[in-house]
């Protein structure tokens, strides 16, 4: 099939109706409150952070994935707009999570909060020059 | 297909466009500026989920006990939930002012895409009243690590909204004119499509800011 067959089928291809538009949109409110029970259930002691955290990063993934695939027309669009986005948003993931892993897991104990260090110490390790003193 | 199937298409679809992708160009640039628009979120929320709890001074972002001194955390749960509830909800309005251009319906699409602006006016407005609250109470952006953090990443989602908003209403005056029409659908799938990823920015946003602790 050649891109112009497959601009013209796409074109063919009946996107839904308001209806169901409506119900994505109640889905992803229904899925905002979930959210934020699983935050006032952690708050609250039901259970873990880490169980909270991982309740609330399914349900925002569901929520992006319902958005960029139905709202911005991904699923109906041409697969090339698809690949346009995935592949940048794969890469920004990447380093969000190569981040979150060298920063608080990797490095983490040497990066805890000290109440004795500066912000800039708590990063990058006590000094080793003296500060200047007044001159 | 053949040269003579292809242009008989062609005929039958006069909107089509001649390009190599076959595909509009101006929404292809598009999708190119939202690819680019991840990576720089991505860099933010990176900068944002790297110094997380590392702030030594307060203000802090949740309560929090160091030394056995409580601190109380800045965060408005209660008002950035509401204002992602009124996000949401303009997104879904955007849907339907898109759908009401398609139709022809040119009431109905200014009155859903002011609805639209509408909503992103009052998520502004809650960002606003926000970062004031929070100004006074000593968080700046050069307060701590969580201040810089947090001022930089939600103050770039806001002015992306900004932007959202202005985009709108000129589109919604342009809709009232009667400059939009259903031969102009683009013009708004493409609005729709800057608004849907500031929300699903926001998606990512809300939770790993708000209510990850």
């Amino acid at each position: 099939m050649t891109s112009e067959t497959r601009e013209i089928v796409h074109d063919q291809h009946a996107h839904p109706g308001w209806k169901f538009y409506l119900m994505i949109g109640v889905i992803l409110i229904g899925f905002t409150v979930l959210e934020i029970i699983g935050y006032v259930g952690e708050t609250k002691g039901w259970y873990s952070a880490g169980a909270a955290a991982a309740i609330i990063l399914v349900l925002s993934a569901v929520k992006f994935f319902s958005v960029v695939a139905y709202y911005m027309h991904l699923k109906f669009d041409n697969k090339l707009f698809t690949g346009i986005f995935v592949f940048p948003a794969v890469l920004a993931t990447l380093v969000i999570g190569g981040m979150i892993l060298l920063f608080h897991v990797v490095h983490g104990e040497a990066t805890a909060i000290h109440p004795t260090l500066t912000s800039n110490e708590a990063i990058h390790g006590a000094s080793t020059n003296p500060s200047p003193g007044p001159r | 297909m053949d040269s003579s199937h292809a242009l008989a298409d062609h005929a039958a679809h006069p909107a089509h466009i001649d390009t190599s992708t076959g595909l509009d160009s101006r929404k292809m640039a598009f999708w190119t500026f939202i690819g680019s628009e991840c990576l720089l979120f991505g860099s933010l929320i990176a900068t944002y989920m790297a110094y997380k709890g590392r702030s030594i001074k307060p203000p802090y972002p949740h309560d929090i006990t160091i030394n056995g001194v409580h601190h109380e955390g800045m965060l408005n749960i209660p008002l950035t939930s509401f204002s992602t509830f009124i996000l949401l909800m303009s997104s879904v309005a955007m849907v339907f002012a898109l759908y009401n251009v398609q139709r022809g319906d040119r009431k109905g699409s200014t009155i859903w895409l002011l609805l639209t602006a509408l909503g992103g006016s009052i998520f502004l407005g809650c960002q606003v009243f926000e970062f004031t609250e929070f100004y006074h109470e000593g968080l700046t952006l050069q307060s701590n690590l969580f201040g810089s953090t947090f001022f930089l990443l939600t103050g770039f989602h806001g002015a992306h909204v900004t932007v959202g908003v202005i985009y709108l209403i000129t589109l919604a005056v342009m809709s009232m004119r009667g400059r939009i029409g259903p031969e102009r659908t683009l013009n708004v799938e493409i609005a729709g499509l800057y608004w849907h990823f500031v929300d699903v920015i926001w998606i990512v946003i809300f939770p790993l800011v708000y209510l990850i602790k």
